[in-house]
């Protein structure tokens, strides 16, 4: 497996790794057929400028070596961020920011930022 | 230095040090061509024609039976290709399609050779189902054959799951229904995976085709077998020249076929005792020390070098790149690490969820595995498993594909 050495650093030692009770958000993507499942939690706060930030954020994820890492990297990008910034971060920025995936891994393991829109819409939504 | 820890013996395994000093004399120094007439040249064809016998001395045939090939999946291709070539040639192109019969967990080469042939129209396709532990039914596939019904392949050990399939006695049964029958059923076996540590005596196994490499027991890439029994029909595929009695054109691969023969020479010398001892152990192991485990396949009729095992909540590339992390080399019939998006269609075909395939983990050991290799390993995956498991947490349980 073509990996990066930063890939292989964030599927050991994963940022941000469990759960929060009572997420402000949360979300689930993925589909066990393809073997990949991730699983976001938020926890919204607000800064001095009094806008919403993520304050906290966890992740659980099933899949490959790339699924965690992806899952890993965008709580770290996220952590800290405005709402508005989080949900701009892209598939494509993660990857990036792990110094690139294998192509096969680009569909099927790199929804990580998809996870975290999915989480701030459900946190909106409430 | 990094330990290696080598469990992936069914993929391929080392070239014996011996075999490959063999070899060598075969590229530079006796490198003749075997169809040259000259000196050269013949000292090369008696190079190949002795590694004939030997091939022919284990599975108790004449060396005329035996073909060189690529490797197995040359030699399937050339076995199903060829009878379907055969059969239009004999009863002209616009004879009714002849029906072929596979079981669902053949190798890629044979299922998408066959696919290949039925998408051209060429020929009718039935699957043979397996159980849930890989064994394919006798009576269901008497029931499948047809009146048109002139090709049977099955496998004689599963490269993934280990499962011995009952050869001998589907051998009998067509050999019975062949005597009553005007269209002949060929019987196919591919025993790449058994060839090493099963009896392959062709009379036995009551086969018509039987093929295998060379790379699965200690011999070298690049060379493998089709034995073809006398009088089965079978036209040639790849054209260009008269080697193998006319059947497969192309310069001999000679260094490597003379490697082929020292190793099967040596195969009834490989311990497999000991390697199945080791791989009882590590089954027990696992099953017992690992919550929620458990082993794919037949418990007793399997390979003695195989073990198949899935972990729930548990995919298996991270489990197999954990493993790589610490210099233990496995596979697995997960999707992610074939570059397709299904997993394995072996474990599918058990009747396994796709959930369930993606956590498998194939352990194939042999003739340089140790107890340490196996303790060691054993250790690592008890601890790659409970890491994962910490990652993976509750998502498949609470999964809800309606959100």
């Amino acid at each position: 497996m073509q990996y990066s050495k930063k890939v292989l650093d964030y599927f050991m030692k994963p940022r941000n790794l469990g759960e929060i009770q009572n997420p402000d958000g949360e979300s689930t993507v993925g589909n066990p057929k393809c073997g990949d499942i991730m699983k976001i939690y938020l926890k919204i706060n607000k800064n001095e400028a009094g806008e919403e930030i993520i304050e906290d954020v966890r992740f659980q994820t099933l899949g490959c070596g790339a699924a965690i890492a992806t899952s890993s990297m965008a709580t770290e990008m996220v952590k800290g961020k405005t709402l508005d910034e989080a949900y701009k971060i892209t598939n494509q920025q993660v990857a990036e920011e792990l110094g690139g995936l294998p192509p096969v891994k680009m569909h099927c393991s790199n929804l990580a930022a998809d996870a975290i829109r999915k989480a701030i819409e459900n946190y909106r939504k409430k | 230095m990094f330990k290696q820890i080598y469990l992936d013996y069914a993929a391929t395994t080392p070239t014996d040090k011996g075999i490959l000093e063999k070899m060598m004399p075969y590229f530079s120094q006796d490198f003749g061509n075997p169809s040259s007439v000259h000196n050269l040249g013949q000292r090369a064809m008696m190079a190949v024609d002795e590694s004939r016998e030997k091939v022919a001395k284990i599975l108790k045939c004449s060396p005329t039976e035996i073909i060189f090939t690529s490797g197995a999946t040359e030699s399937n291709n050339l076995a199903i290709r060829g009878a379907v070539s055969h059969y239009y040639a004999t009863n002209g192109k616009n004879a009714p399609k002849p029906h072929f019969i596979s079981s669902t967990i053949e190798h890629h080469c044979v299922l998408d050779t066959l696919k290949s042939l039925f998408k051209s129209d060429l020929i009718e396709l039935t699957f043979l189902p397996v159980n849930n532990e890989g064994l394919v039914n006798i009576d269901k596939l008497k029931e499948m054959i047809q009146e048109n019904t002139i090709f049977v392949s099955v496998m004689y050990v599963n490269n993934e799951i280990g499962t011995i399939q009952p050869i001998e006695e589907i051998g009998k049964l067509i050999k019975e229904l062949n005597s009553i029958r005007q269209n002949k059923i060929i019987f196919h076996t591919d025993a790449v995976q058994a060839i090493n540590y099963l009896n392959c005596d062709i009379q036995k196994l009551g086969v018509d085709f039987l093929s295998f490499s060379a790379h699965k027991f200690y011999g070298p890439k690049g060379a493998g077998v089709l034995y073809i029994k006398k009088g089965t029909p079978i036209k040639v595929i790849q054209t260009g020249g008269a080697q193998e009695f006319k059947l497969r054109a192309g310069t001999h691969n000679v260094p490597a076929i003379v490697g082929l023969g020292e190793a099967i020479e040596q195969i009834r010398n490989n311990n497999f005792e000991k390697i199945e001892e080791l791989r009882d152990y590590l089954v027990e192991r696992i099953l017992k020390e690992i919550p929620a485990s458990y082993l794919n396949g037949h418990r007793e009729k399997r390979s003695p070098n195989n073990a198949n095992f899935r972990f729930d909540n548990i995919e298996g590339e991270g489990l197999l790149l954990s493993l790589d992390m610490e210099g233990v080399y496995a596979s697995t019939g997960s999707a992610c690490s074939s570059g397709s998006l299904d997993p394995s269609h072996v474990l599918l075909a058990l009747g396994l969820k796709h959930e369930q395939a993606h956590g498998s983990l194939r352990l194939t050991l042999g003739k340089h595995t140790t107890k340490e290799d196996i303790d060691f390993t054993i250790d690592k995956i008890k601890e790659i498993v409970a890491r994962l498991r910490e990652i993976s947490g509750n998502v498949l349980k609470e999964f809800d594909p309606k959100k």
